[in-house]
């Protein structure tokens, strides 16, 4: 497959499961993780 | 444009809550349902914004969920557009190694195949052990948060036990190991040119995966290039520009292309496959 080709279809991609992902509440749980201490991230947890 | 500049801007982008390191208080605006391109610690108390790596781990790692396509698709939009552009100008834990490597010190070359282990620890830590690796209710941990990843325990761990006490009590062999791998990222940050990048980071290998096809990227003119290999010799990388220059381990920086004899590397951000202009 042309490089072109490629980058247009990963790029519709990218932007269709960024809308899928919010659909499913996705960028809500990141936010609950990223919002609060993450105690793995600060070697607690 | 002047790389340490857009660096210092970025890293200051990242974490604009700079008030969270008196306060000792997280970030709780809206901007952390968005991931920043770099690795930026989703737990440091400037940050205001989401660290993609720590996402995708968390999404992977519940019950709820069997694959991140919010994450996904950004970590896609990043990589087609910029590919390690992201780690050359943009990620915060980039620039720390490479101010640590400006102290007088040893040189230690890493050799080119330690970079395939960053592959390892992106599938073992990153994919596998959090969707399998799981408790009674189904849900897996972010591990290399958990076991590994130095920048959580620089730009989180530290600010944050330092201001509460009740985390300092909590703290034990989880702790100790990775300020230990905190400790030996430093001490090798000053005697080799950014070795987390190199060896360690599953989002530096993520974004790699993407150099060759991305819309920015370097091109070598093949009837400019007179084949010296300064390009080689000036990488810190450790990457020939004139034979790879698609190579997974280039970071952009951009110090083959200055250094070039015959100003024979360029840079383009295009979708599609233009031929390289021979302007002689
Ligand atoms: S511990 Fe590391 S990977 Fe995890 S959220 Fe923090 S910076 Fe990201
Ligand atoms: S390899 Fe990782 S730590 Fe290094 S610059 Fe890239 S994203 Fe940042
Ligand atoms: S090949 Fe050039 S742009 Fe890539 S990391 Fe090496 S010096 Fe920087």
């Amino acid at each position: 497959m042309n490089k072109k080709r490629l980058r247009i279809i990963l790029l519709a991609g990218g932007t269709v499961l960024i809308i899928l992902g919010s659909a499913l509440d996705e960028a809500a749980s990141v936010y609950a993780k990223a919002a609060r201490i993450c105690l793995e991230c600060i070697g607690i947890g | 444009m002047n790389r340490k500049l857009v660096q210092y801007i970025s890293a200051l982008l990242s974490n604009a809550n700079l008030n969270g390191f008196l306060s000792g208080r997280i970030y709780q605006g809206a901007s952390k349902h968005v991931c920043v391109p770099g690795l930026n610690c989703y737990s440091c108390p400037a940050a205001i914004g989401a660290c993609p790596l720590g996402s995708l781990q968390t999404i992977l790692a519940s019950s709820q969920y069997t694959i991140s396509y919010y994450v996904t698709g950004t970590l896609l939009l990043f990589g087609v557009f910029m590919g390690r552009f992201i780690c050359g100008w943009l990620c915060p834990f980039g620039l720390i190694q490479e101010l640590l490597n400006k102290l007088p010190s040893l040189t230690l070359i890493i050799p080119r195949w330690a970079g395939y282990i960053k592959y390892l620890i992106l599938i073992i830590f990153v994919l596998l052990l959090p969707v399998f690796f799981v408790n009674s209710l189904g849900m897996g941990d972010p591990s290399f948060c958990k076991y590994i990843c130095p920048a959580g325990t620089l730009e989180g761990g530290i600010p944050l036990l330092a201001s509460h006490q009740d985390l300092r009590d909590a703290a034990g062999s989880l702790f100790l190991i990775k300020l230990l791998i905190l400790i030996m990222v430093v001490i090798f940050s000053v005697i080799s040119f950014r070795p987390f990048c190199k060896i360690i980071c599953p989002l530096g290998a993520i974004y790699g995966l993407f150099n060759p096809i991305s819309m920015y990227r370097f091109q070598v003119d093949p009837v400019k290039c007179i084949g010296c290999g300064t390009c080689a010799q000036n990488c810190k990388m450790g990457v020939a520009m004139y034979k790879e220059p698609d190579s997974w381990e280039c970071i952009r920086c951009g110090d083959c292309r200055t250094g070039c004899p015959a100003g024979a590397i360029t840079t383009t951000f295009q979708i599609g496959n233009e031929p390289i202009k021979n302007t002689n």
